[in-house]
């Protein structure tokens, strides 16, 4: 897809993001926000999808985990607009009897969704074993995974992170959302990452890095990241993205990773976001 | 039943022996193990189907997570490591990516029990039949011996859905019958009684064949029931033989709280309230000592099925 399409794309995810957290005065709009153009770019872009019919076991197709489950309606949105499920359905977001729950969730049987998750650290575990899944099965589609930086934190990450490249799982790109923020503060401030670099590289991964907010630094970044798969190595993405992107007051602080912005705030963050697919 | 035992065995090497035969008949059956292969007897399988066994290290978290990925892709991943690594360690895991997502992981644990012997109450899992069982979405299996744990992971490999396996490291008597297919959520009349019930599981299932002719001397004639599925309970089995007698008593190799007494009890009290009385682990932890001496110990032995059953007869 072209960059300038890409990044309508996105446009409209970001005003479904501030309308469903405003809808139900719930849910996560700062990671949601700057976690966007990257997702956006694999599922409009990157990744050999079958939305219409969608299987459990991604058979033929490129699959998608979500590691840092509370920016689901990032997830959500691009999910209804991939053409998973009805567009209209984000409206239900956090509310009872949703198939969209808080965190996403197999239980509900929503489309595009393989697994829960919620709790932290457990993504890039379940997308290495799916990728091993697929070299048995001799497919040799993709198994991408997105994770928080704060997630990082989390030792099941690091086991994961120790398998993946010391058993030559090649065909899995991790992406690490780098904000550089969590729920309490900066990452610095609250447990320092360090050389997050150097950490997946002396484990043994190829590492690549870029702006998670330029539309075409991501896509170009992921392009030379997928030609790359299938060659013995591991590979990750740094993303450095920005905690709320797009809204101006969202920006440049972590209060806004769990709070609902009220009805003037959704008003003023809307003004600033084109509506190019139409809002649900 | 004929009560006849045919060898010595560990329920482990039932468990091996299952796992082989199950890859054999099912291309898409892939093991994981915590660096614990020789333990779980994981090493035929290991050897036969080298590209469907992952070795993850001592890294349970990963692997329950990998398992889950496998499960996602179409396999029918066991993962195996001792109970506790099984369990509590992983517990988060197995609950969000496994039970909750409800992915068709079969989690099979070793060494569970106050039969683990030597290496003490760090190692000795006594609370992993409860937690389990809390689990929505998950089966329990609790298999008594050799030839009923190689016909339970045969079974669990043909049953679509998450499933917790327990069994245990010591030689036991084997002997139920070789190659009994095993029927999952059906409770196993092992002898027919009169006077009272005694509900079983696991390695406490021999400790109450052996009770059942001591009660016969005393003039007590109790019926034996292996309780080897605690989830789903067969509810029907458990009410008729209860209503049937007029008494009850469970006996496992777990904590009161969380285990056998705990389910039983439940129906019991909703469906046919029964003088009941427990054989288990009273809320403490074990210690070292040889398999045998901690049964006497903390009164898990024949002795006290025994006692139990002639208290739970008074009280009808």
């Amino acid at each position: 897809m072209e960059i300038n399409q890409l990044k309508d794309v996105a446009s409209q995810v970001r005003r479904d993001i501030i309308r469903m957290v405003h809808g139900c005065q719930s849910g996560h709009p700062g990671g949601s926000l700057g976690a966007t153009d990257i997702v956006t770019a694999l599922y409009f872009d990157q990744m050999q999808i079958n939305p219409e019919k969608f299987t459990m076991d991604g058979a033929g197709e490129d699959m998608f985990f979500l590691s840092n489950g509370h920016i689901s309606p990032m997830f959500y949105s691009i999910l209804a607009h991939r053409g998973y499920f009805p567009v209209s359905e984000l409206a239900t977001f956090r509310r009872l009897g949703t198939r969209l729950q808080g965190h996403p969730t197999t239980a509900e049987g929503l489309p595009g969704v393989r697994v829960a998750s919620g709790s932290l650290g457990q993504g890039l575990s379940v997308a290495v074993g799916a990728a091993q899944a697929k070299k048995l099965m001799k497919d040799d589609h993709i198994v991408y995974v997105l994770m928080g930086d704060g997630e990082q934190e989390e030792g099941q990450i690091w086991e994961a992170a120790m398998y993946a490249p010391a058993k030559n799982v090649d065909n899995i790109i991790a992406i690490v959302d780098y904000n550089k923020k969590q729920i309490d503060g900066p990452t610095d401030d609250v447990l320092n990452l360090g050389d997050l670099r150097a950490k997946y590289e002396s484990f043994g991964w190829r590492v690549w890095e870029c702006n998670g907010n330029d539309m075409q630094e991501v896509v170009d970044t992921l392009t030379k990241m997928r030609e790359n798969a299938h060659k013995g190595q591991s590979q990750v993405l740094l993303a450095h993205t920005e905690m709320g992107m797009g809204v101006d007051f969202m920006m440049g602080t972590h209060k806004w990773h769990g709070v609902a912005p009220n009805d003037e705030q959704a008003a003023n963050a809307l003004s600033q976001l084109k509506e190019t697919l139409g809002d649900y | 039943m004929d009560f006849t035992v045919q060898n010595y065995k560990d329920t482990r090497s039932g468990f091996g022996e299952g796992l082989l035969e199950a890859g054999k008949r099912n291309p898409k059956v892939v093991g994981l193990c915590a660096d614990l292969i020789g333990s779980l007897k994981m090493d035929a399988f290991a050897k036969e189907f080298p590209e469907r066994f992952f070795q993850v290290g001592i890294a349970e978290a990963n692997m329950i997570g990998m398992a889950a990925g496998l499960s996602i892709g179409g396999m029918v991943p066991f993962t195996g490591t001792f109970a506790n690594f099984s369990t509590a360690r992983v517990y988060d895991q197995i609950r969000q990516v496994v039970s909750y997502s409800n992915k068709n992981v079969k989690i099979c644990a070793s060494h569970a029990g106050i039969t683990l012997g030597e290496d003490g109450a760090t190692h000795q899992t006594l609370e992993d039949i409860g937690m389990m069982k809390m689990l929505p979405n998950m089966t329990v299996i609790v298999p008594c011996d050799f030839n009923q744990t190689k016909a339970a992971t045969i079974a669990v490999a043909e049953h679509e859905g998450p499933v917790y396996l327990r069994f245990g490291r010591p030689k036991v008597a084997n002997f139920t019958p070789a190659d009994e297919p095993f029927v999952i959520g059906k409770a196993q009349m092992m002898q027919e009684g009169t006077d009272v019930t005694i509900f079983a599981c696991g390695h406490l299932v021999w400790k109450a064949v052996q009770a059942l002719p001591i009660l016969k001397e005393m003039g007590i004639n109790a019926e034996l029931i292996n309780i080897h599925t605690l989830k789903p309970l067969d509810v029907e089995a458990v009410i008729a033989s209860a209503k049937k007698t007029g008494c009850v008593v469970t006996a496992e190799e777990h904590q009161l709280n969380g285990g056998l007494f705990d389910s039983i009890s439940q129906v019991l009290s909703m469906n046919c309230p029964t003088p009941i009385e427990p054989v288990a682990i009273f809320d403490q932890y074990g210690q070292s000592g040889t398999p045998d001496e901690l049964m006497k110990h903390y009164h898990l032995d024949t002795e006290d099925i025994v006692a139990a059953a002639k208290k739970a007869v008074a009280r009808k």
